[in-house]
């Protein structure tokens, strides 16, 4: 172990241009892939903040009695789906109205809104479907006149959320893959500045094992400073845009240390495939 | 088929001094009808059967392309039969796996034409390169090649360049680093190649030394000057094929006397 680190630091020492250029690539390939996780991660948490503001309201029949409407709230309370459910009386709804829409309070009196019941769900059962089944069994209500839902919205906000998980899983996948790709290219130079070495190893001896381990090290360095190089980078980049253009979320220090560890585990990974290569063509 | 085939434990093994272990009557090279085919080239050996005994000295001669290389590369198992078997102290080309074949390493000296050293380190550090990466203990690294050094005639440039040294120097050198390990087998493939009749000579009066000291040394050459003063075993190769064979035929000289 102690050789196998000795001999990493060798080859940074010997080639520390060619070391810098890999760490270099390493980095900005990490920094695409966490711009991209980023912006994924924003756009999921802005989507989830709009998600927990999707409700359901039923318009009640004027003159539905106030004990029958409590009732139907209590029983809508206990759908699995619903999270909260609420009566809003004629009065509330105009002190609601008129407290949001300043520009109009004088235009507004009581005998104008609906009482109703408003219902928010719990977190996983936002999906269109379930949403258009609890408002189904809301309609079912005899003295429910209209459900309200904002449909073609939450279709959208849904889909919203599926294709920024789906491209950022894709486009993450292909940064790590593209990363592995630049890493095991970086080393695979080293490895043949280094296979007069790696012969004379062979030759007397050394196992494959033995071989591999100083590239392995290596590349894990490498991918550890190109992924702090990343996290600096695109820590920046986050810092900028909160400044410039509108506040925004940084990843969890537990979600940057990892990053790191995973630019690390790519570098050792692109050079275990370089070095492996190398020495089943030279076998 | 083939050149004639020496009995089994070849010969001038008489007299040397127990190395490590025994090997038996078989030898510790043993080649059972081995051939060698490449894709490309074709046909490098061809039903080569031979023995070579502990502790003796073997030329291995003919002309270039005759698969003097090829075979020196089997014995050290850098490559594989395509037919028959090569065995080199117990150790089977048929079903030796890439640990076997490393550990076989660190008992086999080998020696190129072109020395084979690393440029940015001393001699001394390039004979403890050997040491280091067969993780030999620490403890007594450095006095093993100080030794091997002091046994090439080189104490005194442990901490030389390898471009600070002569081309006999550096062969030396690569002798020493072969030796660290205390092999029973130095297989030198043309060691001389690239130096001028002083250092050849040198070179070789070494080989013979560490051979008299108990290890078998299988040495490839072209030069028949040399072959022919010294008197040892020779094989000569031919379109990968074992044409002559002193140990067979006594009385054309040879035989592996020392």
């Amino acid at each position: 172990m102690r050789l196998a680190l000795r001999e990493s630091a060798r080859s940074f020492g010997r080639a520390p241009l060619l070391s810098a250029l890999s760490v270099v690539t390493i980095g900005f390939s990490l920094f695409a892939f966490g711009l991209f996780g980023l912006v994924a991660l924003n756009i999921r948490n802005t989507v989830r903040l709009i998600e927990e503001r999707v409700e359901i309201r039923a318009f009640l029949i004027d003159g539905t009695p106030v004990d029958v409407a409590a009732v139907a709230v209590g029983d809508i309370g206990s759908f699995p789906e619903v999270a909260r459910a609420e009566f809003v009386s004629k009065e509330q709804a105009l002190t609601l109205a008129r407290r949001e829409l300043r520009e109009f309070r004088e235009e507004f009196d009581a005998s104008v809104l609906p009482a109703s019941i408003d219902v928010r769900l719990k977190d996983g059962f936002r999906d269109p479907q379930t949403v258009n089944a609890v408002a189904a069994r809301l309609r079912s209500y005899p003295f429910v006149d209209e459900v309200r839902y904002g449909d073609e919205w939450v279709e959208k906000v849904y889909r919203l959320r599926n294709i920024a998980t789906i491209t950022g899983l894709v486009l993450g996948l292909a940064f790590a893959a593209v990363s592995v790709i630049i890493i095991g290219a970086t080393i695979r130079m080293t490895v043949l500045a280094r296979s007069r070495e790696i012969a004379i190893m062979r030759m007397v001896g050394a196992t494959d094992s033995f071989i591999r381990s100083p590239f392995l090290i290596e590349g894990f360095a490498k991918g550890i400073l190109g992924g702090a190089m990343a996290l600096l980078l695109t820590w920046g980049a986050h810092r900028l845009f909160t400044q410039m253009v509108l506040e925004t979320q940084f990843f969890s220090p537990r979600v940057a240390v990892a990053g790191v560890l995973v630019g690390g585990l790519i570098g050792a990974l692109g050079s275990a495939l370089s070095v492996g290569r190398h020495l089943r063509e030279v076998t | 088929m083939t050149g004639p085939r020496p009995a089994d434990g070849g010969t001038g093994a008489a007299g040397a001094p127990s190395h490590t272990g025994t090997f038996g009557a078989s030898g510790i090279i043993r080649f059972s009808s081995v051939a060698k085919e490449y894709p490309r080239t074709g046909t490098a050996l061809a039903g080569v059967s031979l023995v070579v005994a502990k502790g003796e000295f073997v030329f291995l001669t003919g002309p270039s392309g005759s698969g003097k290389s090829t075979l020196l590369k089997l014995v050290y198992m850098e490559e594989r039969p395509s037919r028959g078997e090569v065995r080199v102290s117990g150790v089977s080309s048929s079903t030796a796996r890439g640990g076997d074949i490393a550990r076989l390493r660190r008992k086999l000296g080998i020696v190129f034409q072109d020395f084979r050293l690393l440029e940015d380190r001393t001699a001394e550090q390039n004979v403890l390169f050997a040491l280091e990466v067969t993780g030999a203990p620490r403890a007594g690294m450095h006095a093993k090649a100080a030794r091997a050094l002091t046994q090439v005639g080189l104490a005194s440039k442990g901490t030389s360049l390898p471009r600070e040294l002569s081309g006999g120097e550096q062969q030396r050198v690569a002798i020493a680093r072969a030796l660290v390990n205390d092999p029973f087998v130095l297989i030198a493939d043309e060691p001389t190649g690239n130096l001028d009749d002083r250092a050849t000579r040198g070179i070789f009066q070494l080989l013979r030394d560490i051979n008299a000291a108990g290890t078998a040394v299988v040495m490839a050459t072209h030069d028949m000057e040399l072959i022919k003063r010294s008197e040892l075993r020779t094989i000569e190769l031919n379109r990968g094929q074992v044409v002559f064979d002193s140990a067979a035929d006594p009385a054309a000289g040879g035989g592996g006397a020392r």
